[in-house]
């Protein structure tokens, strides 16, 4: 197992690489659904604060 | 098909129920195919184990050409047909192309110093992928930078396009100079001249890559159209408290 990690040699580069690609697309990802439930409660923050009107139809 | 879903509502809608099975598809894809990378794939007889970085190298490689390509054709869709849809769809995937450049330059920097002893070269391949990642932040900056969105969007659009010249720029650059990276040896005429077992983890992780990149695109168009009716409601408010006021008065 030892040898798997050792990566012959190259560990100090090949995890990084696959490290890097994890932090930076799993952080795309989070920021992204983040983002998308944020928005979701801004609208139904602003829809509810319009009490006369009708909502429009979704 | 693309007549219904062009209507901003059913997309989010269409987008909402599409977005988990997309995303799920990608984490499966790329789960298999780290499997392929690590377990069931050879190493290199001339780069041993470092091979191995070529499995999310490339493939982020071609997601960031792939990405850029959607975002040009999606704000020429909307330069023509002045598609606000379009303009949220090119909107919403350039963060995710800048993402995968910033994963394709920093990987290869790491595969780089290993087999070429150099971080970084002034190669031509190199030199057109760093612009690329420059004109992904460029557009990101430019489309935020006016408040009203739509000219935002016609900015971007404008941008995106002129920027499309590099495209082939970089697929062709390991062709037209004389450089360092070494040439395409999937993606050509005579077919991949890459052994079987090293196709397969690399085709995978590609297959997974673009299945992320649409989960994302879902993710973040749904979230764009939202902000855009945000401001839409923020303004309605506004003018009916300036109404108010002056009814008042």
């Amino acid at each position: 197992m030892s040898g798997f990690f050792a990566m012959g040699g190259y560990a100090a580069y090949v995890w990084p690489a696959y490290a890097l690609a994890l932090i930076v697309l799993g952080g795309i990802a989070l920021a992204s659904v983040r983002s998308l439930r944020a928005r979701e409660a801004e609208v139904r923050a602003l829809e509810a604060a319009r009490p006369r009107r009708q909502r429009p139809e979704r | 098909m693309f007549d219904r879903l062009a209507s901003p509502t059913r997309f989010a809608a269409f987008a909402a129920r599409a977005q988990g099975w997309v995303a799920g598809g990608a984490v499966l894809l790329i789960l298999v195919g780290l499997y392929f990378a690590f377990f069931a794939s050879p190493p290199d007889y001339q780069q041993g184990e470092a091979v191995r970085i070529m499995y999310i190298h490339v493939p982020s490689a071609w997601m960031a050409l792939f990405a850029y390509g959607f975002v040009a054709l999606m704000s020429a869709v909307g330069l023509i047909w002045r598609h606000p849809l379009a303009h949220v769809l090119a909107t919403a995937a350039a963060p995710v192309g800048a993402a995968f450049t910033f994963v394709c330059l920093v990987t290869g920097s790491l595969w780089g110093k290993p087999m070429w002893g150099a971080w970084w070269v002034w190669d031509a391949r190199l030199t057109s992928v760093l612009i690329l990642f420059f004109i992904y932040l460029g557009y990101i900056a430019l489309v935020g930078a006016f408040d009203e969105p739509t000219r935002g969007d016609r900015a971007g659009a404008i941008l995106a396009l002129v920027g499309a010249v590099n495209v082939p720029i970089i697929k062709f650059s390991v062709d037209w100079w004389n450089t360092l990276h070494q040439p395409a040896s999937v993606m050509k005429l005579s077919g991949p001249a890459i052994d079987t077992a090293m196709l397969i983890p690399l085709l995978l992780m590609a297959a997974g890559f673009t299945a992320l990149f649409f989960a994302l695109l879902l993710v973040r168009a749904r979230a764009e159209l939202l902000a855009r009716r945000v401001r839409a409601l923020r303004l309605i408010e506004a003018r009916g408290a300036a109404g108010a006021a002056e009814v008042r008065v």
